[in-house]
């Protein structure tokens, strides 16, 4: 068995695709039954968010498994055919797989890293493979482990706290200005793209009051009814800026809009409650002298610019100590994976049991010391054969077992049994293990299935 | 016993403070949780220390300057400790760690007061306490108000370095800056009428204009006059700031003053 993930990102498909791709949240479970019903998927879920759609799955055969799921994709929507989406596709499989969802989660590959949106989208489209039964045993763990690596990450770095991108850049810097952005006003003067973004960052950040104003006003009432906002007049929003904490200007004027003179009024007004004023036009549209107003906080383009480049440099290494700590945790869950294989364990459970007996052998004889040489024999051959019929059944169900849905749950379950495995394992065994859920109740369908041999490597051959 | 824990808390402010000085120039966040944790062993035996004093006091006694300055630090140190837990504002300790420090160190270089029977200083307890419980409120407005210069110094200049990236929002300062007031006052409000009062009994006039008192209401108008300038005319923010560092740099020279005359020459 082979985790696999198959999907597309911004990284790698225009949204043109990625939207038709994209799996209304309605319709994931009924996706899941369909994933599940293809040959070969025994685990499968299912992230779709505005970024990426991706579907990690546990497959019997690598390369039969990613064409299931490629299908799959295509068939989600039916004006794209499977060799459209193949030049917008990443496969990943092992190591390699988990180190992606790792990084996702982590938010290591998003648009705006650091972003924590998508942990949220994976925890959900989680919570949806578990409602519909469509994960088992090594998809719940690398998920739960997915999901407490991205914390980690969260807690351990400042990743989340860099504002990589100018407009969001505007929107660490008014947290520094107000703890609490929901009741501020934000008043949006001019519609260049910049500050629409910024726009939408400040209400993804809690901003519920904003205001538009441009010079057309029909345009304003468009752009304020997208935001949920109200519509001001251009020829007043000077006057108006006094009732604005947050005041994003970005129009086409070639000359200033604002002077000093109007924000050292609106301070007045607003009895020096601070103001928080953003320009983002290039010819600038507010007079830099505003910088001397006291309690009034200016900010253009380059200031922005600046600050990203700043943050730029501290993500990096913030980055960079995550993507280890995603290494490190791939290594845990190798590990585990490792254990989950038959061979291995039936000799790490034969060596136990026969490390046991020949202690306790010896223990005995030590203090039999006048026994005769057939007596010995007799002692040492009394000890083997409780061992071995005691270990029999367990032998002979994980063998049995290897190639059923449930085979990883046995060995699993043998393992904590008779306490085969490092501790690193024990770790990543340590979260309550549900009862193996699979997508496929057990069948006899799998007689050229593989053995559990995750690999980073190529396709393993079956045994 | 109060001895040896007084001892124990200053080795421990003092350790806090080096420690929040390092805190407030290194970017990790570590530091915080040592300052945090010595801060709150210097607090626990501070405590301690006030409380054997009291328990072994055998008779009545009046405060002195001793008692109440490390009652001020006390305090201090608690209204930091419930802030921190509160709004997890490590940066704040990075302030008031140190004045509590400073307090205690003046504390320790006053003697303690000798016993004395005069009834009349009963009611100077109640004035000392509600006077020291004000000043705290000053001196938490006091350094809410340096915190607030520096960041809105950082903003205006665009220097982003560790200190911008510690210290809190603007308006989380100045609202700290206006509870602190808002709580100082009243207290320093009944804190002079219980001052008057003992000065009627011991001396039998409310008030007779020496320099202690005279700064005392000084103080008391100036606060008043900040609390108003906010309510009505808007005197916040950075001029919020301003007046608070002003006033309460008036209240530790009053203190001096009273200090120096009752353990000086003029005495």
């Amino acid at each position: 068995m082979h985790i696999v993930v198959v999907g597309l990102s911004h990284k790698t498909a225009p949204v043109e695709i990625r939207e038709k791709l994209a799996v209304p949240e309605s319709r994931i479970g009924e996706a899941l039954t369909r994933l599940c019903s293809y040959q070969g998927v025994r685990e499968g879920i299912l992230l779709s968010t505005c970024n990426r759609v991706e579907v990690y799955a546990v497959v019997d055969e690598i390369e039969a498994g990613y064409g299931r799921i490629q299908e799959f994709l295509a068939d989600a929507h039916l004006s794209l055919s499977s060799e459209q989406l193949t030049p917008h596709l990443y496969w990943h499989q092992g190591d390699r797989a988990i180190s992606h969802l790792f990084r996702v989660a982590s938010s290591l590959d998003s648009m705006i890293v650091g972003e924590s949106q998508i942990l949220g989208q994976i925890k959900e489209a989680f919570e949806v493979a578990l409602t519909h039964k469509s994960t088992g045993i090594i998809l719940n763990k690398v998920v739960k482990k997915a999901i407490s690596v991205a914390k980690r990450v969260r807690t351990e770095t400042k990743i989340a706290e860099m504002a990589v991108s100018v407009s969001y850049a505007a929107v660490e810097l008014a947290k520094k200005i107000f703890s609490d952005l929901s009741e501020k006003t934000v008043l949006l003067v001019g519609a260049g793209e910049m500050a629409k973004l910024a726009a939408r960052h400040f209400i993804a950040s809690g901003v519920r009051h904003v205001r538009v104003t441009t010079r057309n006003p029909q345009h304003g009432l468009e752009l304020a009814n997208r935001f949920g906002g109200t519509a001001v007049a251009f020829e007043q929003f000077r006057e108006e800026m006094a009732s604005a904490d947050i005041v994003l200007v970005s129009t086409g004027a070639a000359h200033y809009l604002v002077s000093e003179e109007d924000v050292q009024r609106s301070v007045k007004q607003r009895m020096n409650r601070p103001m928080f004023l953003i320009d983002i036009s290039v010819p600038r549209n507010i007079d830099p002298a505003v910088r001397h107003v006291d309690n009034a906080f200016l900010f253009d383009i380059d200031d922005l610019k600046a600050r990203v480049e700043q943050n730029r440099g501290g993500r990096l290494q913030e980055a960079e100590k995550a993507e280890q700590m995603v290494v490190v945790e791939v290594g845990i869950v190798r590990r585990w994976l490792q254990s989950l294989e038959v061979t291995p364990t039936i000799a790490a459970l034969r060596t136990r049991v026969d490390d046991i007996k020949r202690a306790e052998v010896e223990k005995t004889l030590g203090r039999l010391a006048n026994l005769s040489a057939s007596e010995r024999e007799l002692v040492e051959g009394l000890a083997s054969s409780i061992v071995n019929k005691l270990i029999h059944n367990t032998m002979v169900t994980l063998k049995a077992e290897v190639n059923s849905s449930e085979g990883a749950a046995f060995v699993e379950a043998a393992r904590r049994f008779f306490s085969l495995g490092d501790s690193a394992v024990s770790n990543v065994n340590g979260s309550t293990s549900s009862a193996p859920e699979t997508c496929h109740p057990p069948q006899e369908e799998s007689k050229d299935a593989e053995e559990v041999t995750p690999r980073t490597g190529s396709k393993t051959p079956g045994h | 016993m109060a001895a040896v824990f007084f001892v124990v808390t200053m080795v421990m402010y003092f350790a806090a403070t080096v420690s929040v000085l390092a805190y407030l120039l290194w970017p990790s966040e570590a530091l915080s949780k040592v300052s945090l944790g010595m801060t709150a062993i210097g607090f626990a035996a501070h405590t301690i220390a006030l409380v054997a004093r009291m328990v072994g006091a055998t008779n009545v006694s009046p405060p002195g300057f001793h008692e109440a300055l490390s009652f001020f630090s006390w305090m201090l140190i608690l209204v930091f400790l419930a802030v921190e837990f509160r709004h997890r504002l490590h940066v704040l300790g990075s302030f008031i760690v140190p004045l509590a420090l400073v307090s205690l160190v003046s504390a320790a270089a006053l003697p303690e007061t000798a016993p004395s029977l005069n009834p009349v200083f009963r009611t100077l307890w109640v004035h000392v306490t509600l006077s020291m419980l004000g000043t705290v409120g000053f001196a938490v407005a006091f350094v809410a108000g340096v915190m607030y210069l520096i960041q809105d110094g950082l903003l205006k200049s665009k220097r982003f370095n560790v200190l911008y990236s510690k210290l809190p929002a603007l308006d989380f300062l100045d609202h700290l800056n206006q509870q602190s007031i808002v709580t100082g006052f009243p207290l320093l409000t009944l804190g002079i009428i219980t001052g008057a009062l003992s000065a009627e009994f011991s001396r039998g006039s409310y008030l007779n204009w020496n320099p202690e008192q005279t700064w005392a209401l000084v103080t008391w108008v100036f606060y008043f006059a900040v609390l108003l300038g906010r309510l009505t005319m808007g005197w916040r923010a950075k001029r919020a700031a301003y007046l608070t560092i002003i006033g309460f740099a008036g209240v530790i020279l009053t203190l001096i003053g009273v200090v120096l005359k009752s353990h000086g020459p003029v005495s």
